[in-house]
């Protein structure tokens, strides 16, 4: 930190004093040398080098790279409303807040021992980490990274549940689940010093990911404890959770699960849900003005992420270990698998660009991120990163729930 | 190395002992393998450091009153009412037992692979 601002003074100084001499511009101010948006604009984690590659999604290639942010095995990002500063959310409780455009750290803290992701707010003011240990929440201010706010997740029993699911609604609330305490809370930081806690109780048995759909008036959490889901509809009176899917594995034995699904990046489109099942080869299709089950897809290995298009008219799946060298592509007005590809070895993530023209997909064994043509599902351009994961792109900034 | 290989040999040794089958230690290549998998594929529940996540932590620490047996049986069966999988479909039990014996010791590194 001290020595990069050390080194853009120099810089700055070495221009004043050679005019416009090509000097050499270290990379902590290279980006600022050309005026640029922000909107086609990305990051992908590096989870073993614990550091950022920065893309440009219009051409197509790096722009840059950002190291010291720490243990990224499971790391996730929010954006600023403006769309300049990621904030990243690392295993090890590290939480960096990134200037994409000078390439470089502004604030990082270490905000707890072990952590899982993050929220932001619709005014952009605050963010949330959710944390697995010491479970609970907390809440920073995003222009400085000061604590305001440390929510522990407690149990009755004085024990702190571990947080997952966290999603940012409208009015300063931020919505989470509780993975040892079958409890979905929500959070009103309208005095961000100061939350208000609104607990859901019952809500069924280890809800171990969440989302929330587009409009922000469901969210829905998913149940490893259990064959179904919980969810809750926000713009009820009296938000309630309620069990949607309820024995969606009919009894039978589940295979094993040997990687956890994740629901943020929601699969909804054309009045439909689609679902990762859980110990099951299946994307589960859900009505979403009735909650109940339409159909089941079955695919190629239990799903990780599901996630639609842009437009809702194609859902990608990856899987977990060890079919997770695959991708496929469901077509939701038929409701069928339209098309296998196989982008490379341990694909972890995928990312759609803002209008979902192509899908980034992130290659962790080959140290590659493949972008393919979601038309034509031709290769488009291929990056080599450092075992990448990850993949987030700023137009999430304008949605909530991402 | 000289370790480990004592180890192989004697946890060879045990598993002939008492009669098991495929328990025979995993070649180099696959042993390889086998820490990748540890540290990417158990990492997204335990950490790649290991430190823990949805799954508790691995380290040599937070093992120690565990032994390397039961290790090898979770491993091989998962544990019921977690989300800890049984990993048999994917490892004999001698690769089960290898890498019990491995986090009891305290998992090794990675070696970077060349680009």
């Amino acid at each position: 930190m001290k020595r990069r601002s050390l080194l853009s003074l120099t810089a700055g100084a070495s221009l004043l004093a050679g005019g416009c001499a090509a000097t050499k511009t270290p990379p902590a101010t290279a980006a600022t040398d050309a005026v640029q948006g922000t909107g086609d604009i990305g990051v992908v984690i590096e989870r073993a080098a614990g550091a950022l590659t920065l893309v440009n999604t219009s051409r197509r290639e790096a722009i840059g790279r950002v190291q010291g942010l720490g243990d990224l095995s499971h790391a996730s990002v929010v954006f600023s409303r403006d769309a300049r500063y990621a904030f990243v959310f690392g295993r090890d409780g590290g939480l960096t807040r990134v200037d994409m455009l000078q390439q470089r750290i502004t604030h990082r803290v270490m905000q707890a021992g072990n952590s899982i992701g993050g929220a932001i707010s619709a005014d952009g003011r605050l963010v949330v980490a959710q944390n697995y240990q010491p479970g609970g929440i907390k809440v920073f201010d995003a222009a400085t990274l000061e604590l305001l706010a440390d929510v522990p997740a407690t149990m009755p029993g004085g024990e702190r549940s571990r947080v997952v699911g966290l999603a940012d609604l409208p009015q300063h609330r931020f919505i989470y689940s509780l993975f040892d305490a079958e409890a979905i809370c929500i959070a009103d930081c309208s005095n961000p010093r100061q939350p208000r806690i609104t607990t859901l109780q019952g809500i069924g048995r280890q809800p171990y990911d969440a989302l929330l759909s587009p409009n922000g008036r469901h969210y829905i959490a998913g149940l490893f404890g259990e064959d179904g889901l919980a969810m809750v509809d926000l713009w009820e009176e009296q938000p309630r959770a309620r069990r949607i899917l309820g024995g969606y594995g009919r009894g039978e034995k589940p295979l094993p699960v040997y990687k956890m699904p994740h629901l943020r990046g929601w699969a909804m489109a054309g009045g439909r849900a689609f679902l990762p099942a859980i110990g099951r080869h299946e994307v589960l299709v859900v009505d979403t003005s009735t909650w109940a089950e339409v159909g089941r897809i079955p695919v190629a290995g239990q799903p990780v992420f599901v996630m639609a298009r842009p437009d809702g008219r194609q859902v990608w799946v990856n899987f977990s270990v060890p079919d997770y060298n695959r991708v496929q592509v469901i077509d939701t007005v038929s409701q069928r698998v339209v098309q296998t590809i196989e982008p490379g070895k341990a694909v972890l993530h995928m990312e759609f660009t803002p209008r979902g023209e192509s899908v980034w997909i992130s290659c962790r064994d080959d140290n590659r991120v493949q972008v393919y043509d979601t038309h034509t599902r031709e290769l488009q351009a291929s990056l080599a990163v450092d075992a990448p994961s990850g993949i987030f792109f700023t137009a999430r900034a304008q949605r909530m729930g991402f | 190395m000289n370790r480990t290989a004592i180890l192989a040999i004697s946890l060879t040794l045990t598993a002939a002992a008492a009669g098991a089958q495929t328990t025979a230690a995993p070649a180099p290549e696959r042993t390889a393998q086998l820490v990748r998998m540890v540290r990417q594929d158990c990492g997204s529940c335990h950490g790649m450091q290991l430190t823990g996540g949805l799954g508790p932590a691995l380290t040599r620490e937070a093992l120690v009153a565990k032994p390397p047996e039961y290790l090898a049986a979770v491993i091989t069966h998962g544990i019921p009412g977690t989300p800890m999988p049984p990993w048999s479909a994917l490892l004999t039990p001698g690769e089960a037992q290898w890498i019990a014996q491995q986090l009891a010791n305290g998992f090794p590194e990675e070696r970077k692979q060349s680009r």
